[in-house]
């Protein structure tokens, strides 16, 4: 129920796109897109999170990603990693 | 010396003066001869005796025979020293002669060489005359002798030898017996082995040929064929199960890893909220400034103007319509420019000159390209949008036209300058009282035959079809639009998709009250008699001079639906003139690839009016998304919103606003927000949003001058052209200001009576302006006023929004006010 709300709350925000919650191995357990939306951004952004983390963890290994901003024309794709799990938020910033 | 009688001397000064020899004085090189008497010599040999010169060839000198001796200069001292002596008489005279005779031998030499080489110059001059082989006997050169000794010839005759056996000896069986050898003589012969004295001698030369060759070497290889193969892999994302992902949601791992990570997704989320990080301020500002635009940028160019003396004369331009896909061809209809009263006068008269529909071209401002034949007056026609070479027509007196200018498109495409290049149409009989109307049409048809075979006058097209009169508008038709062609109409007004993809309905309104919707493609198939099809087979060698593409409405044509709008409390009907559909088609956002794409595929493809076929009987997908309400502008100056689909109770329209004092002239939606609306009246102009009741968001104040025409510019959202009726043309502005035009701009002298906007290219826009006087102008738009400026739409959207929540605002506060009062 926490976990909800909290989810809530970050969709809540000014030009929240959409919100998806990913499991370590990429597969997608809450989403507000669409399916084959969620799948995409799923299986793109956790490759795409496991290399910026290895790169960052190559040049330090003490090092480690704690979060990933991709900026596009369109919009802004946020993602928050965790040893488990991968937040990502798709924000359109511009007015 | 080889010359005996030549002798070298050597002459001193002294001699020289005596003699008078002195060199290069007396002798010189050319003049090298000199005569000296014979007694002078002897004087001076015996003066002198020893010194003199002479001395050594005193001796000669006494004996010469004649009187004078020559003494000869030698500047080349040929002989040995500069003078020599000539001993003898010959000599003397043969130097003294040769050269006359040299000369003279020389001069015949030269005159025998003149000659020679004249006869050779001739020789030459003369063509070289081919003379063919003569066979000559065979001179011998010694070579038989040659020859003989290398032919090969048997040296003795060959011997001949026959030898023969009784015949009964052949086959004979033979019996074999032994014998001793050694015990009868000579019955062997020894041949004992010797060593032959050849076959020890020792080969020293041996004759040996050598050749080059390349070295050629045969080897072969097999290389693996890779050959490309069509493989395929199918995949699904693994997914969890509503179940497990419960699970998961609920585990404690994800709480901790959600509290973990909130802060600081919602720090980027409420960084990127109070601002765009990578807004490019800059480039921003720049775009800002160009468009408030300087005021001397936005004009009308004058780029040609299209009138003709013949047809035009005395007449009006009520409609002009662009080509939808050639370039710089436009159609104008032209109507007599008569008031009702004076039609009431002549309505018995037999107009002599048929109305016509002008096509021009940009490159031939004098000629008209084509025309097509009117029935009556066109007040408004259209190109369909499918196929641009079906044009829908509203005539005066109700009826609605099609033709078909399939013939002529490629006429039209290739439209060129010169003024004999026009096409004569095929000139035949056709059976009149099978297809169509008698008198006149024979008359158009001898006097546009008349004209054909004088081959300046553009080709005269008669239309196709006409409506049947008893069921057209019984008043004028004032406004014509072809439904798009994603839907079509059946008859209760329900929308339905459309199969054919080509424009199939049309949209009519007169002010007789009522609005017709027709559809082009009959309603059943037409029958044949025996006695149709018997008249017909007749008719196979004859070609009709028009095309037969709707033959089958031909007078019959009734419309779809009727929609008669009336006003709810008074018996008296609403009388519209303009009529403007949700759903409409816009020539207007054509790009350059989409014009030339569709340029293309219109080459390859026939009309596809041609195969139209009467609608199936199977059921159409319903389409519930296709808005069937409309805008329609009346004569009394009245703007009505309403709906078509025929529903048992509404017959009513839902909104009606008196907001215009004159007729209304346009109704028109933009072409870049589906929901607004421009009407034009008399007086005034107001800007409507669909679905908004209370009123106009803008309404403009009266002008002095009457609004004869309007029309939103095709490619800026906030920019339309308004027609006066003193000629000039208002370009107003909502993005500048709202209350005036931004700019006016004076056309011509007589009334606007259409403006209708184009793109013909990316820098190319053009606005046609048709006046009272019959005179087209077209004019191409200016590069400010035709590009808009990066956030204008926006900008405009923002505009119309701001006006709409002033609309609702000021609903709310007279609510308000309402309550107040009556508490």
């Amino acid at each position: 129920a926490e976990v909800e709300e909290t989810l809530k709350r970050i969709q809540a925000h000014k030009g929240v796109v959409g919100t998806i919650v990913v499991n370590a191995e990429g597969i997608p357990i809450r989403t507000t897109l669409d399916n084959s939306t969620t799948v995409q951004y799923a299986g793109l952004l956790h490759q795409l999170t496991m290399k910026a983390r290895s790169t960052v963890r190559d040049i330090d290994p003490q090092n480690d990603l704690t979060f990933l901003r991709i900026r596009s024309k369109k919009h802004e794709i946020m993602v928050a990693p965790d040893k488990e799990y991968l937040l990502i938020v798709i924000q359109n910033p511009c007015e | 010396i080889g010359h005996p009688e030549i002798f070298p001397l050597v002459f001193t000064t002294q001699t020289q003066e005596i003699f008078n020899c002195r060199v290069d004085e007396d002798v010189t090189e050319g003049n090298c001869f000199k005569l000296i008497k014979k007694e002078d010599i002897i004087e001076d040999l015996k003066a002198r005796a020893a010194v003199s010169d002479f001395h050594p060839v005193k001796k000669i000198v006494l004996e010469y025979p004649g009187e004078e001796l020559l003494v000869v200069f030698d500047a080349q001292q040929q002989y040995g020293q500069n003078f020599y002596l000539v001993a003898t008489e010959e000599a003397k005279e043969n130097l003294l002669k040769p050269p006359e005779i040299a000369e003279e031998k020389e001069q015949e030499k030269e005159q025998e060489k003149e000659k020679d080489d004249d006869e050779n110059k001739e020789g030459t001059l003369e063509e070289p005359v081919y003379k063919p082989l003569v066979r000559k006997p065979w001179v011998s050169l010694g070579s038989e002798k040659e020859v003989e000794e290398e032919s090969v010839k048997d040296t003795v005759s060959k011997i001949k030898y026959l030898i023969s056996r009784a015949r009964r000896k052949f086959g004979a069986p033979v019996t074999f017996a032994d014998k001793n050898a050694s015990s009868v003589k000579d019955s062997y012969i020894e041949c004992t082995s010797y060593q032959d004295k050849t076959f020890s001698i020792k080969l020293l030369e041996k004759d040996v040929g050598a050749q080059v060759v390349p070295k050629v070497r045969e080897n072969s290889t097999q290389t693996k064929w890779t050959y490309p193969k069509n493989a395929a892999t199918q995949y699904f994302p693994r997914a969890f199960s509503d179940e497990e992902k419960q699970k998961s949601l609920s585990s404690k791992k994800l709480e901790g890893f959600i509290t973990s990570v909130l802060l600081r997704m919602e720090i980027a989320l409420q960084q990127n909220e109070i601002m765009n990080v990578f807004f490019d301020d800059w480039r921003a500002l720049a775009e800002d400034e160009g468009s408030y635009g300087s005021k001397s940028d936005i004009y009308l160019k004058e780029y040609q103007s299209f009138t003709d003396l013949h047809y035009l004369k005395d007449r009006t331009i009520s409609c002009v319509c662009w080509h939808p896909n050639i370039y710089g061809i436009i159609a104008e209809s032209a109507t007599e420019r008569l008031s009702y009263d004076e039609r009431v006068d002549l309505s018995g008269k037999l107009l002599l000159q048929k109305s016509v529909i002008v096509f021009w071209s940009f490159s031939d401002p004098l000629h008209p390209q084509l025309m097509l034949e009117c029935p009556e007056d066109i007040y408004c026609f259209q190109f369909s949008p499918s196929d641009p070479n079906i044009i829908a027509g509203g005539c005066f007196n109700g009826q609605v036209v099609l033709w078909d200018i399939s013939q002529y498109e490629e006429k039209l495409r290739n439209a060129k300058s010169s003024a004999g290049g026009v096409k004569k149409a095929a000139v035949n009989l056709v059976n009149a009282s099978l297809l169509n109307l008698q008198l006149y049409n024979c008359m158009s048809r001898t006097r546009g035959k008349i004209a054909q075979q004088c081959g300046t006058e553009p080709p005269l097209m008669r239309y196709c079809a006409v409506s049947s009169i008893e069921y057209s508008h019984r008043a004028i038709i004032t406004d014509i639009h072809w439904l798009p062609d994603f839907f079509e109409v059946n008859r209760m007004g329900a929308t339905f998709e459309n199969r054919a993809e080509i424009c199939v309905q049309l949209v009519t309104c007169s002010p007789d009250c009522s609005i017709l919707f027709w559809d082009i493609r009959g309603t059943k198939l037409p029958v044949q008699t025996l006695s149709e099809k018997a008249k017909e087979e007749k008719i196979i060698d004859v070609l009709p001079d028009f095309p037969d593409t709707f033959k089958h409405l031909d007078l019959t044509w009734k419309p779809l639906i009727k929609i008669s709008l009336c006003k709810s409390d008074t018996s008296v009907d609403y009388s519209p003139v303009r009529i403007s559909l949700r759903e409409e088609y816009y020539h207007y956002k054509t790009s350059d690839k989409v014009q030339s794409l569709n340029k293309l595929v219109e080459l390859t493809k026939e009309s596809p009016y041609a195969e139209i076929s009467v609608p199936s009987g199977k059921v159409l997908k319903v389409l519930d998304n296709i808005s069937t309400n409309f805008f329609v502008g009346t004569e009394d100056g009245e703007i009505i919103y309403s709906d078509w689909k025929m529903e048992r109770d509404s017959k009513k329209p839902s909104q009606k606003h008196a907001v215009h004092d004159g007729v209304v002239h346009t109704v028109q939606r933009s072409p870049f927000f589906k929901d607004i609306v421009l009407s034009v009246g008399s007086w005034n102009f107001a800007i409507w949003k669909e679905g908004l009741a209370t009123g106009p968001i803008l309404q403009s104040s009266c002008s002095a001058v009457r609004y004869t025409v309007g029309q939103w510019s095709s490619t800026r959202p906030g920019v339309f052209f308004i027609g006066r009726e003193d000629g000039t043309i208002d370009i107003w502005d909502l993005l500048e200001k709202t209350h005036e035009p931004s700019q006016f701009q004076s056309i011509s002298i007589s009334m606007i009576t259409c403006i209708r906007p184009w793109i013909a290219s990316a820098k190319q826009h053009f606005l046609a302006v048709s006046d009272d006087s019959g005179v087209l102008h077209v004019l191409e738009i200016s590069w400010t006023l035709s590009h808009p400026s990066s956030n204008e739409h926006a900008s405009v959207l923002h505009y119309f929004e701001r006006e709409v929540e002033y609309q609702q605002y000021y609903e709310q506060r007279q609510e308000f006010r309402t309550k107040e009062r009556i508490e």
